[in-house]
This record gives C-alpha cells, structure tokens and sequence, in this order.
C-alpha cells in the first residue's frame, strides 16, 4: 500500500541574516524518514524548538525542504509543477495551535470555511451554503455559526473551525501542529474524541504534535521522538511508553504530571539546555544532557544513527541498555 | 494564623445599562497555612483569575469586591488597607507570578533590573547592594551570573518565568500566588518550575496558592486542593483523599478527562456542554446543567457545603439532606 506520506531523509535549513550581515545556517530538521498509512495516527513528541512544526510545515508542503522528499501517496510534492496541482495540495491541511492566528478576523467563519471549497472548485456555488452547514455541523458546531466572526468563539470552538476549514477540501492527510495545547482539559478531551471520531469516519491519516506524551497516547498508534531536528526514537505508542530506549525519551515520559497523588514515578531531571540548532554536535546531539551510565566518548565522536531496537528504532549507541540514570529523584 | 484568609469573596462587574451587577466570583472561601501549597483548579471561566487578582485589589474597573467579602493575609485586613498599605503589601509580602512572563517583562529591562526594581520598592538600599542581592535571588531560582545582565528575549520561557519568581521574592514573601505559571511551557520546564516552587516552599516556609487548570500538575505536588466551578468552590480537601475519592461531580468529570500515562488505555471523556455565562449563572447547583448525576433537588435548590470528615467538604447534594434525597 502506498504511504499517505512519506519523509525521505528530509533535511531544512534556514540562513537567517544576523545584524552585520553574518549569516549562519539553522539546521531545523536533520534527515528525518518516516511514513504514515490510511487511518493511522503517529505523535510527534518534543521540547520548543526541536523542530517539529517546520516539519509539519515540510509534511503540508508550506516549506519546501533543504534536501530530502516529501511524498502525498507517492507523489513527491518536488516534482515539476507539484505547487500547481491543487489535487496535490488538496490532500494534505494543517490544523494550528492557535486558530485565532490562521482565521482572518474580517471573514466570517462560513465564508473561512468555504474558501477552499471555492480554491478547489468542489462545489457549485449554490450548494456552497449547505456543504458548509454540513461541515460546522460534523465538528459540533451550529449552521448559524457560519454568519458569526473568530472573535465570537471560544478557543476550543475556534479549534474547531480550524478542524472543518482542514477538512472541507476533503485531505488524506492533517498535521495537527499542537491542535489542543492552549485548551483547559475538559475542551481539550472534546478535540480529542472530535479527531478520533472525524478519523475513523474519514480514514484520515494524523501527524499529532504536542510537548505531552499524556495526549499524545490518547490518539496516536506510533510515537516519534524529535531532538535538536533529529528523530531520537521511534516505535508503537504502548512499547516505547513502557520501555523507552533512548534516554532523552524516559527523561521525557518521566516529566509528563500524572493525576494520581500514590503514582510512584521516576523523574529524571535534565540538566543544561538542547545546544544550539546552528551548532550542532558532531557526533550525539543529546550528549551533553545524557545521563545514560554507558555514555562515553564515543558519543561524542559518532553519530548514533536510527536503528532498530526491540520493537522500536533509536539513535543512541547504547539502545541495548536500559536508560536508568544513576540517581533518580523521586518526587 | 493562615497565611491567607479568605471568606465569602464575590466580585462584581456592572451589567450594562445599568440593569444592576453580575458576580463571576460568587461566594469563594478558602485559607492557605504558612508553609502550604493550596491548588485551586477549575476550566477558564470558573474565576480562579479574578479570584487572585481580587485578592490584591487588582480587579480590573470596573470590577469590584461586593460587601460582604473578608480577605486577610497573616491576619491584617487587606480590605481595610490604604493605598500605600497596599502597595507594601503587593510584592512585599505577597508575591505574584502570572501565566505569560513576556507580557509582564519589560522588554527594555534586563533580568536584573526587574529584581531591583522590586527590590527597591521594599527595601531602603543602594544601588550596588540591591544588585548583589538581586544576583543572590536570580541564582536561588536558577538563572546563571551569566543571565543578569540578559534582556527578556535572550531568554527562554522558563527562565522569564524564573526572573519573575525572583522578582517576586525581593519583598520577602510570605505567600506567593502564582496564576497557570507554567501553561504556557513545555512539560520539562513545567516540571522543574514546581520542583523550584516546592524548594523555596520547604527553605523559606513560604505559603503557595497555585492556580492551574490541570489536576494532573497539582496531583504530586499540593498539600490541597480547592476546586472551582462558576464562581464558586465546589470542593476542598487535602490532595490524597481528594484523588482518591473525589466527592463532587464536577471533579470527577475533570479528572475523567484528564490523561494518565499510568492508565493510557483510559479514553479521555469530555464533560458535555460548556462553563456557564457569568452574566447568566444556572439556577440552583451551577454545575447541574452538565452534571450526570443530578436528582430533584438540583435544578432549583443551591447546596450548601457538606462537611466529608477531616478538613474536607463538598457543595453537592449529594452529601446532603435535601428532600427527596436517596
């Protein structure tokens, strides 16, 4: 079966300007290959900055990579007039963590929802109205909604206008670029069962970013673990929570709050911060944080590549062992 | 003495034309001991905000505190307080921290001259003294001799948040509030933010009324929790009993959507529908409307607050003796 998407080794980098005309380069996102199927939903865990929305951006097609492919159902979004296909660019949207920003304030949410039935040309003019009624109807909302402006609505209602703009050009494919990180817990389980509902009524396939492995093991089959623009770890959600491989994924599981005051948790306390994306490291890019016991200079020197482990992949050397640090705290 | 007093707390806005007031703080009663972490949680709308900006005399105007309300921190009577009682009160021994330190930074102020400055305005000290100290407090908090001389953009959130706790310490506290310091942050930098909180807690024996939205952040962390719900305290009790047993509705159905990585095969629920209009609050219990477990009593009749043992208590029916109760 052909990959909804697909990543090939998919670099990015940007030269920002500094203020004496210096240039340096940001390596955002470094050779990351993954591929998502039908109906399937893989998390993308990482701390700010890690580069997990550019990549989100690279899976739309909103940036264009620096090396590497991205492919929509094995069409590779670089090839010869790819920008013009609107079939092409139709199959995959994007959801925003804030929706305020995405909506413009001056169109009303009908005519927001609307716009890309129009760009795409998939539907008639008079049946606009109704398909758009149909649309705010599947995420909840009312059809009378569609004549009100974004300022009207709540974060968690404006998080579902952002969901039905996504899917009224009818995607394969949504990367939900930490759709529920803004929302209070109550809104924020109703976006969540809203996605799982609208992905086993559409097949649709998710990229679902977010800093907190609690949600993300709500939706997600697989797991992606993303460091300084690198995938880290990789595997099915329930293994790589149970027995991460890669210490910079335990220190991460073991931040996540639990709601339960008896919950007996390792907590692993990172030291210092990520390194600079525009000096990357040459051989480890968490080697300075590692707290793994086997960690040596081999770390320093050679850069652990994804491989598999167990029934996961990670980039660490010494995968094998289990990431316990000398000294856990306890909380 | 409690470090902080609360009792009976309403605040009130003009409805417009003046068609009289509307409360969005309606009746909160709540104390923090010295040393203590009370957690308040409730969704946005439930008035924790107003709540502690009420209880600094922040309120936005018009807002107001309606008769009635008592708040006393260490016993004095911060209704009764002048204006320059005031102003040694916050920051002095009440610090405050908010959710988003970009916006409370001055972008033209580095790191340390925010601690001086608050340094400055309770203490009688001079210019070089008050950058000693405030290097003293940037480094109790965690930021680097490095970062002083930073301004709010060379740093990352975590570290504005913790120039902020740093600030908020000049005055020597003996109760921090700090409103959803951590929502914006990613959850390593939330974990080591509570870890600092807890520690300056155990060293200075300082009180923390911390507001959050998630009872997962507060769950290891507070020594009790007050939940909120439409301008009122629906529940109060210490933290292992609370989780263990949650009494009223309302916190049964935050915890149900709440995610656990110790049970990740539990689905999240929802709670249907959506926090009440202040301008238009429910009749009888507020929480009815969404509550699965309503009975006769309910839609007309506000519940008083049932006693359920030792320091706790819940505002539901349920625990009560209305007609018509099972």
């Amino acid at each position: 079966m052909t990959a909804v998407l697909e990543a090939r080794d998919v670099f990015k980098e940007y030269h920002p300007r500094g203020l004496l005309g210096r240039s340096r380069v940001v390596r955002a996102v470094n050779g990351v290959s993954l591929s998502l199927d039908a109906a399937e939903t893989l998390g993308l865990v990482g701390e700010s900055g890690c580069g997990k929305s550019t990549f989100a951006r690279l899976a739309v097609g909103l940036e264009r990579p620096t090396a590497g492919e991205v492919l929509h159902g094995g069409r590779a979004l670089s090839e010869p007039g790819a920008s013009r296909d609107r079939e092409l660019r139709r199959r995959s949207q994007i959801v925003f963590q804030d929706p305020f920003g995405s909506l413009n304030p001056r169109m009303t949410i009908g005519d927001s929802v609307a716009e890309g039935l129009v760009i795409h040309r998939l539907v008639p003019r008079a049946g606009l109205k109704d398909r758009v009624a149909a649309l705010l109807g599947e995420v909840g909302l009312a059809a009378g909604d569609a004549d009100r402006y974004p300022h009207e609505f709540s974060g968690g209602q404006r998080q579902r206008i952002g969901i039905a703009r996504a899917l009224a050009v009818e995607p394969a494919f949504v990367a939900c670029d930490e759709p529920v990180s803004a929302l209070d817990v109550s809104v924020r389980a109703q976006i969540v069962n809203l996605l799982r509902r609208l992905q086993a009524e559409r097949g649709l396939a998710y990229l679902f970013i977010a800093h907190d492995f609690a949600v993300v093991a709500q939706l997600a089959q697989r797991i992606a673990v993303m460091y300084l623009g690198f995938i880290v770890e990789l595997g099915p959600a329930p293994a790589l929570l149970r027995d991460p491989r890669h210490p910079y994924t335990r220190a991460l599981i073991s931040a996540v709050p639990t709601p339960d005051p008896a919950a007996r948790l390792e907590r692993i306390v990172l030291t210092g911060d990520p390194p600079s994306p525009t000096a990357l490291p040459p051989g480890c890019p968490f080697v300075d944080r590692c707290y793994h016991p086997s960690r040596d200079e081999r770390c320093r020197a050679e850069r652990p590549v994804l491989r598999p482990v167990g029934a996961a992949l990670a980039a660490c050397h010494y995968a094998e062992i289990a990431p316990v640090p000398s000294s856990t705290r306890k909380p | 003495m409690s470090a902080l007093s609360v009792s009976n707390l309403r605040v009130r806005f003009p409805r417009r034309r003046g068609e009289g007031w509307f409360h969005p703080v309606d009746g909160v009663t709540l104390s923090v001991e010295p040393g203590e972490m009370l957690a308040v949680v409730g969704e946005s709308g439930s008035g924790k905000s107003l709540t502690c900006l009420a209880l600094l005399r922040l309120l936005p105007p018009p807002g107001e505190i309606a008769a009635g309300s008592a708040i006393r921190v260490d016993g004095a009577d911060v209704l009764a307080l002048d204006a320059e009682g005031l102003r040694q009160l916050r920051g002095g021994k009440v610090g405050m921290v908010f959710q988003d330190p970009a916006a409370s930074l001055d972008p033209l102020y580095t790191a340390g001259a925010h601690v001086i400055e608050a340094l400055r305005a309770h203490h009688r000290l001079t210019a070089a003294a008050a950058r000693a100290r405030a290097i003293e407090l940037l480094r109790e908090v965690g930021v680097g001799r490095d970062r002083v001389d930073a301004y709010p953009h060379q740093l990352s959130g975590g570290q504005r948040q913790r120039v902020m706790i740093a600030a908020a310490l000049a005055g020597e506290p003996t109760l921090l509030i700090a409103d959803e310091p951590t929502s914006a942050l990613d959850v390593t930098v939330q974990a080591q933010l509570l870890d600092l909180l807890g520690e300056l807690r155990a060293r200075r024996g300082m009180a923390i009324l911390f507001v959050s939205h998630d009872l997962a952040l507060v769950a290891t962390r507070a020594d009790r929790v007050t939940v909120m719900y439409a301008g009122k305290v629906v529940e109060t009790g210490p933290t292992s009993a609370l989780f263990a047993d949650p009494a009223h509705p309302y916190t049964r159905a935050l915890l149900a959507a709440t995610p656990s990585l110790n049970e990740p095969d539990r689905v999240i629920e929802p709670i249907p529908g959506g926090v009440p209009d202040p301008k238009a609050w429910p009749p009888g219990c507020r929480f009815h409307p969404r509550c699965a477990a309503r009975f006769e009593p309910c839609d007309t009749r506000e519940p008083e607050w049932f006693p359920l043992g030792a320091e706790r208590h819940a505002q539901c029916w349920l625990h009560g003796n209305a007609n018509g109760d099972p």
